[in-house]
């Protein structure tokens, strides 16, 4: 469990770090709170000669909420978040989702940019940046660039970051109405076996907007539009919320793995997803 | 009258004696990371090993080319079997009669398994220089499930000892078959059965498990060239046990041997066995000159240093109709993985597994287990118990629920019926045990009236019903066992580990101004020997605990042992610590008696002192005596304080405990939710309640993750599935329910102060509660026997298997 050898290089700014990925290329690795790289590491499941740690570059760490935007920093960690009284105001659900990841003493050090760039689909914050509808701003040695989260992801750790690029900010709008993330695992620290992140509100008994997104469930988190678009539509009724589930498991694509076969995560899923939608009516 | 009865009590408590809940004073190091662990030795110039392991499960290893791990800048050498040869220590052997490859002599036989040892500046270039060494392989077919390793197709693991029909335990049929055990009438038992009113049938599988203590296993090796000497700290339970086996194998002589085990962090069964590191890192340093530190990571420790469990049994069991047990049958397969390097008394191939008639009066019993060699990691301790005892514990546990199943009747009532009771002791078991004392009925009674156990079965009855009318998607599951264990291995003249006694020993030392030292041959893990032992001397001689120091560990200095495990230190050193005080205070009698000018007989013990009988106003304190032992010519007696006293046990300890858990099972995740968990443990006589409670607290946890997920497990290719903590389930503080902890206090007749020893009670204990609520909770719905561990999915497929998802 000891890495094999790298130089290490701390930027104090982004043009800085940009320009030493851009230099270093492929044999450089960028790491953040350093939570998964760290691990697949010391497994030398990943070599790198480089590593470009972010720490030192302040302006990545920062939350700001203004105009009904909320900004955050790739480099704020999920403890940050938790403690962020303006953001759980402006987005709940984001401490809600960061308390169910690992346990205190990764989430002082993990962080969002880390969680939402890696692309590993076991990773909570990625599925909860689709349905917040969020963009994240890359930079890279041709400047800066905006990509969806719901575009973002490609397959198991590949995503629209080029090589080159760093994700230095996540942008997302305030949020109105009722939240939930659910997750089950099988123990505190643990990946999710299943997880979904809904946001719903109410205009009267009417569903007005629907967002709902799934965690580990496939090789990348999984927007379910159609499902969230059913429930805008026929409300939250015991049949309509049976059928956006039904809808959101077309969508699906689990794995046997430890936690269970896909059989059995199928049915989790719909069970988690179907709490994660009541109580997110509830508050709404 | 000199003493009132209150400073008599005074005087008492100030000893913080046996039955004090005197805070653990190993802790202060503990809990300021002060502690000194085998990775914290650092010598000057050491050196650091690693292994190459195997990535396959079975291949030929046709070449190791370590020559460009040679060329890396820091590297020492690269040892291989062809090393390790010519000293005859390529293999080893086991404490099972076995033995077992050091380095890879031409095959590998698990994953995990050593092929060569790198020793290098620092353990960083160590690692390196491991990527660097190119193994060549031939793969081999691989067999994982030992029901298979006696078909015509299965490969043959063992080349080299496939000829051999007997083994260290008698006949072997076949090359993958180890040995056969039987103990009890097997005729009678089949005639039992046959003519049975009922009889229950249940094959219970006991999963493959670790101990995974927090601290993983390592060594420190140092052979002074000049003087001959060679120092080797270590995580061992068992250090005077580790000194004769390294001298055996080594050629140097005992005495030239210094084992110490410094703190260790956690044991469980997982230190108890003699490792490869251990022996590379001795080899390393008579090679090298310099001290060579090896220290495995969590991942080597998982998959390669041993293992718990892996028992298949079948059993069954024969009844009246009215719920009276006529007999007991089992037959287990056990997995032992590529080598017998089971940790068992060299008579016990199945350890105590004969305890499986647990806490009830069954006339007929017959066991046979058969050994099978798989391409798994060799081990087989006992985690966290005495020699198998948890997997007889489960067994009956088990097949006491499947019987009542087969009665219809409520599991708490058969017991009640079928329990050993209290005039029948001390018992006789069918498979050959002398259980020393227990009032079983009591326990039971308490602990069922103490849950409010007939309630929770209306209850129980309501949630059935809620959830057939669809009210409710979770079950309710009460999970009962009545556990006895067999500890304190053991008396010499049928316990032993490779030819050694399993006596244990304390020595005493008196200090002149009344403070004492006491050492034994047994080694902490974190049990809290030295606050519990002085507690027990407190109590015998009279001196304050808070002035005794207890030293365990070091060869040197402590007397011969058989170290820490199956719960043997209270019932063998406890023993031990007791008699040498008793010694102690013989002799001081005489010397108080000199001094008070008064005859042997016209004194008497009172706590801390010797008083005149008759003449209260006149005595001497223990520390007067040990004063006066050293400055006085006192006529016929040596001066000085000093005792030592090596005890065999005239029989084991049996420990018992009455265990209820209640759970809420939601059919559709998985998911169980513990809402009570009541334990009762019998210890016997109770040295320290708080500890003896953390002990049951520990124990709990770890019987929760076995029954609830936590397993070693291996796919068809004999790839480790579970090799780290994130498959490896480990409890947190937020998975780990309430516990009540209770008790009954019966003392063992045979032991000085009537202590069993508690530390592996309620792994015994808690394994069969947590499995037994979760069977229990499908029960309404025709479920028998479900196998552990019980994880969200196992669950989640049992409810589907059972019907319960056609509505959802």
């Amino acid at each position: 469990m000891i890495t094999g050898n790298f130089e290490y290089h701390q930027p104090g700014s982004i043009p800085e770090a940009v320009a030493l990925l851009s230099k270093l290329g492929d044999d450089a690795r960028v790491i953040a709170g350093g939570h998964s790289l760290i691990p697949t590491m010391k497994l030398r499941l990943a070599m790198p000669e480089h590593l470009i740690d972010l720490q030192a570059v302040k302006e990545l760490k920062k939350i700001s909420v203004s105009g009904g935007e909320i900004c955050i920093g790739a480099m704020t960690t999920q403890a940050e978040l938790i403690a962020s009284d303006e953001l759980h105001k402006a987005a709940p659900i984001v401490r809600e989702t960061s308390l169910q990841i690992a346990d205190p003493q990764v989430r002082y050090m993990g962080t969002i940019g880390g969680n939402v760039a890696n692309g590993d689909p076991g990773n909570d914050m990625p599925a909860l940046m689709q349905c917040l509808n969020a963009n994240f701003t890359l930079s890279g040695p041709d400047g800066e660039r905006t990509v969806n989260a719901r575009e973002f992801y490609e397959a198991a750790y590949f995503t629209a970051r080029d090589d080159l690029e760093i994700l230095t900010e996540i942008r997302f709008p305030t949020c109105t109405g009722g939240y939930a993330y659910e997750k089950q695992k099988r123990k505190i620290g643990d990946y999710a076996t299943a997880a979904a992140a809904v946001l719903l509100t109410k205009s009267g008994d009417s569903c007005e907007s629907a967002s709902i997104a799934l965690t580990n469930l496939a090789d990348t988190p999984v927007y379910c539009e159609e499902a969230s678009q059913q429930l805008v539509s026929n409300g939250l009724g015991d049949d309509s919320v049976k059928s956006a589930v039904a809808s959101a498991m077309g969508q699906i694509d689990p794995v046997d793995d430890n936690r269970g076969p896909a059989e059995f995560k199928r049915h989790a899923a719909a069970i988690i997803l179907r709490k994660a939608i009541q109580q997110a009516w509830a508050r709404a | 009258m000199s003493a009132t009865a209150e400073s008599v009590q005074e005087r008492r408590a100030a000893l913080k004696g046996l039955g004090t809940s005197r805070k653990r004073v190993e802790d202060a190091r503990f809990t300021q990371g002060k502690g000194n662990y085998v990775d914290d030795i650092k010598l000057p110039d050491m050196l650091f090993g690693d292994f190459v392991r195997s990535q396959h499960a079975h291949a030929r290893v046709k070449s190791i080319d370590t020559s460009a791990a040679m060329e890396l800048p820091g590297v020492i050498a690269v040892l291989t079997a062809k090393d390790l040869e010519p000293l005859n220590l390529h293999w080893m052997p086991t404490l099972a009669g076995d033995k077992q490859m050091v380095l890879a002599d031409g095959k590998v036989l698990f994953q995990g398994q050593e092929i060569a040892f790198v020793i290098a500046e620092d353990r960083y270039i160590a690692a390196d220089a491991v990527d660097l060494v190119k193994v060549e392989f031939e793969e081999l077919p691989v067999l994982v499930d030992p029901f298979k390793a006696e078909l015509p197709d299965a490969p043959i693991l063992r080349e080299d000892i496939a000829d051999e029909k007997e083994g260290a335990h008698g006949a072997r049929r076949h090359p993958n078959h180890i040995f056969t055990w039987e103990q009890g009438d097997k005729a009678a038992t089949e005639s039992v059965l046959s003519e049975a009113d009922v009889v229950a049938e249940e094959m219970v599988y006991y999963h493959r498990t670790h101990p995974c203590p927090m601290e993983t296993c390592g060594s420190v090796a140092s052979m002074d060239k000049v003087n001959g000497k060679l120092t080797l700290w270590g995580t061992f339970q068992a250090p005077h046990v580790v000194r004769t086996v390294a001298s055996l194998l080594s050629g140097i002589a005992e005495h030239n041997i210094r084992v110490v085990s410094p703190d260790i962090g956690g044991g469980f069964g997982n230190k108890v066995g003699v490792y490869p590191g251990y022996v590379c890192s001795i080899v390393a340093s008579i090679v090298t000159g310099k001290p060579v530190k090896w220290v495995e990571d969590r991942m080597e420790n998982l998959s390669a240093t041993a293992f718990a469990r892996d028992y298949w049994m079948q059993g069954k069991i024969a009844a009246t109709k009215d719920g009276k047990i006529t007999g007991l049958w089992c037959h287990t397969t056990a997995d032992h993985g590529a080598f017998d390097a089971c940790a068992d008394p060299t008579k016990y191939p199945a350890g105590f597994m004969s305890i499986c008639t647990g806490s009830y009066d069954i006339p007929t019993a017959y066991l046979a287990v058969d050994g099978i060699y798989t391409n798994k990691a060799p081990g087989g301790v006992a985690y966290r118990c005495s020699f198998r005892v948890t997997e007889a514990a489960y067994f009956i546990e088990r097949m006491i629920e499947v019987l009542a199943i087969k009665l219809n009747m409520d599991a708490a009532e058969l017991r009640a019926k079928n329990f050993i009771r209290k005039d029948q002791f001390p018992y006789q078991s069918a498979l050959g045990w002398e259980y020393d004392s227990g009032d079983y009925h009591t326990a039971w009674e308490k602990a069922l009236e103490s849950v409010g156990y007939s309630k929770l079965r209306e209850e129980q009855a309501q949630r059935v019903e809620d959830f057939k009318a669809g009210k409710t998607r979770k079950l309710m599951g009460i999970g009962l066992c009545h556990f006895t264990e067999i500890v304190g291995a053991g008396p010499v003249k049928n316990c032993d580990i490779l030819g050694m006694g399993m006596f244990d020993s304390c020595e005493i030392r008196i200090h002149p101004t009344g403070s004492a030292l006491a050492r034994l041959g047994t080694i902490s893990q974190g049990q809290g020997h030295a606050t519990t032992f002085a507690q027990i001397l407190a109590t015998e001689i009279g001196i304050s605990a808070d002035d005794i120091t207890i030293e365990e560990g070091d060869t040197d200095t402590a007397p011969y042992g058989l170290g820490t495990y199956g719960s043997r230190s209270t019932p063998v050193a406890g023993a031990a610590t007791a008699m040498a005080g008793r010694k102690i205070r013989a002799k001081a009698q005489m010397i108080a008696a000199y001094l008070l000018e008064v005859h042997d007989n016209d004194i008497e013990w009172e706590v801390d002192r010797f008083v005149v009988k008759g003449a209260p106003e006149k005595f001497k304190t223990m520390k007067e005596i040990a004063y006066a032992s050293y400055n006085q010519a006192i006529p016929g007696v040596e001066p000085g304080l000093e005792a030592v006293s090596y005890y065999d046990p005239p029989n084991m300890t049996y420990p018992f405990g009455a265990y209820v858990c209640v759970m809420d099972v939601d059919v559709d995740t998985g998911v169980s939710d513990i809402r009570q968990f009541y334990a009762l443990d019998d210890c016997g006589t109770r040295i320290n309640p708080m500890i003896i409670e953390g002990q049951v607290h520990g124990g709990l946890t770890e019987a929760l993750a076995i029954a609830l997920g936590q397993e070693i497990a291996y796919d068809e290719l004999g790839n480790i599935k579970t090799g780290t903590l994130m498959d490896f389930f480990i409890p947190t503080s937020w998975e780990t329910p309430n516990y009540e902890t209770d008790f009954t206090e019966t003392p063992s007749p045979h032991h000085p102060i009537g202590a069993k020893g508690v530390g592996e009670s309620p792994n015994v204990g808690g394994v069969p509660a947590f499995s037994n609520a979760i069977n229990d909770a499908f029960r309404a719905f025709g479920l028998t026997h479900t196998h552990m561990p019980h994880d969200h999915w196992r669950i989640w497929k049992t409810a589907n298997e059972l019907g319960l998802h056609a509505d959802s």
